[in-house]
């Protein structure tokens, strides 16, 4: 078991990226300590453990730094694989799908996702909500075929198309609350309701997620901030 | 159970050429599909549904998408000359390197060559930039898996080929000895059977480039 000096997470409060990489650790009872960086005046610490990005999160173990949320993911899973639950499915088809569909989240679903937030004019908006409706449409289909009954994407436990989805719940409540519009209910997908409520309560998650009210703050100031800067 | 393995991809795609590589370096028996992108056959929309795009491998009938997916799939499928390092910061550091391939360095160079004028010039250095970065973690080494090639050379093969293609057919100069190491790496790439002899026909490559290039660049 690691000290908690030996692992440590770079991170910023408002990043769904960073609540990917504490999740794995608290799924795993890792304990490590937790640096909040000022994204605007980076740290020391943070430009040298990733200069190709400097971003967060940034995951350091024993002196080595690993960047990018999905590949930290990957990393806890296999530094601490006698640790349960394990994050991945075990059959090689079934932990291809959870692949496919973290990297459509990442490779298409957060661009809408933040285009609804940062997008200038109705129309863009529009067209971006729809975009992200797709995707939760898509999510809802596949948590059927995937979770098999059980609470999760995973099954019985989180795992890590749990994780690489559910890290956006709390901005998916704020873009509700500017939106006026409801993009996970009951009523368009109810499956996707009951696991985000199942996925926010999990002792693992809980304790790390935003608040919505300062999220939503945060993410007006991140727009004005976004438009007034030339394109 | 009889494997039955099918590649769906194009002649020029250098994600599917990937795929290729993977599996013949692994000895795996397969069936390649060429699709024409502009007439996509029934089979690849009902296989990649999301996307419609190649490469897509199906194994037994199930499908699989994306090609960084795929290639670790094979790799957790047939354990024969493994593609990942067993080391979990290796893995990480392999990851990392194929993502800034597709996510950055691919984007950047896509840009050079399509964009016109500053937003040109903008691409360039992003594009120096990056390969910079490349150089940097390739520096000493033979391959970016060290002695037999890993995921990552997989990856960033389209720079031996493709690159020089974007080079000729545009006049753009980006991998040339101010990159030594990738310069000398894109040498030991291309002497690999797997690579030397899949690599899709130069001259047909030129024409099709050169006719996407001038239709990004249309002569006023």
């Amino acid at each position: 078991m690691a000290e908690s000096s030996d692992v440590k997470v770079l991170g910023s409060w408002p990043s769904p990226f960073v609540l990917r990489a504490r999740i794995a650790l608290h799924l795993k009872s890792v304990n490590y300590e937790y640096v909040e960086e000022n994204l605007e005046s980076k740290s020391e610490l943070l430009l040298k453990s990733n200069p190709v990005h400097k971003k967060v999160p940034v995951l350091l173990h024993g002196g080595n730094s690993i960047s990018e949320s999905l590949i930290i993911v990957q990393y806890i899973e296999e530094v601490w694989s006698s640790a349960a639950p394990s994050i991945l499915p075990s059959n090689p088809y079934e932990r291809a799908i959870s692949r496919f569909w973290a990297a459509y989240v990442d490779d298409k679903w957060f661009n809408a996702l933040r285009a609804t937030l940062l997008a200038e004019g109705e129309e863009a908006k529009k067209a971006a909500l729809a975009q992200v409706e797709e995707g939760l449409a898509l999510f809802e289909e596949e948590y059927e075929k995937l979770s098999k009954g059980k609470p999760f994407f995973g099954g019985d436990e989180i795992g890590y198309l749990d994780i690489a989805i559910g890290c956006f719940l709390v901005w998916i409540q704020v873009i509700e609350k500017f939106s006026e519009m409801k993009l996970i209910d009951e009523a368009n997908t109810p499956r996707l309701f009951q696991w985000a409520d199942g996925f926010s309560s999990h002792v693992a998650v809980k304790d790390v997620l935003p608040d919505v009210e300062a999220l939503a703050q945060f993410g007006l100031k991140l727009r004005a901030k976004f438009l007034k800067t030339p394109q | 159970m009889a494997e039955q393995v099918k590649l769906f991809k194009t002649w020029s795609t250098p994600f599917g050429l990937r795929i290729t590589w993977a599996l013949q370096l692994k000895g795996i028996s397969y069936e390649a599909i060429d699709e024409d992108l502009s007439n996509k056959s029934a089979l690849l929309l009902q296989y990649n549904p999301v996307y419609k795009k190649v490469p897509v491998l199906v194994h037994n009938g199930k499908p699989i998408s994306e090609s960084l997916v795929i290639l670790e799939y094979i790799d957790e499928t047939w354990k024969q000359n493994p593609i990942l390092p067993e080391d979990p910061l290796e893995r990480a550091n392999a990851r990392f390197w194929a993502k800034f391939s597709d996510e950055k360095l691919i984007l950047s160079v896509w840009s050079a060559f399509t964009k016109e004028g500053k937003e040109r010039e903008e691409a360039m250095d992003a594009s120096l930039k990056n390969l910079k970065f490349v150089e940097e973690e390739l520096k000493g080494k033979k391959f970016f898996g060290g002695e037999k090639i890993g995921l990552a050379d997989i990856v960033f093969g389209w720079l031996g080929n493709l690159l020089p293609i974007f080079e000729e057919v545009s006049g753009l100069k980006l991998l040339d000895d101010r990159f030594p190491s990738l310069l000398a790496w894109t040498k030991e790439l291309s002497e690999l059977p797997v690579v030397k002899y899949n690599w899709p026909p130069h001259d047909k490559m030129i024409i099709k480039y050169q006719a996407l290039y001038e239709k990004f660049h249309p002569v006023k």
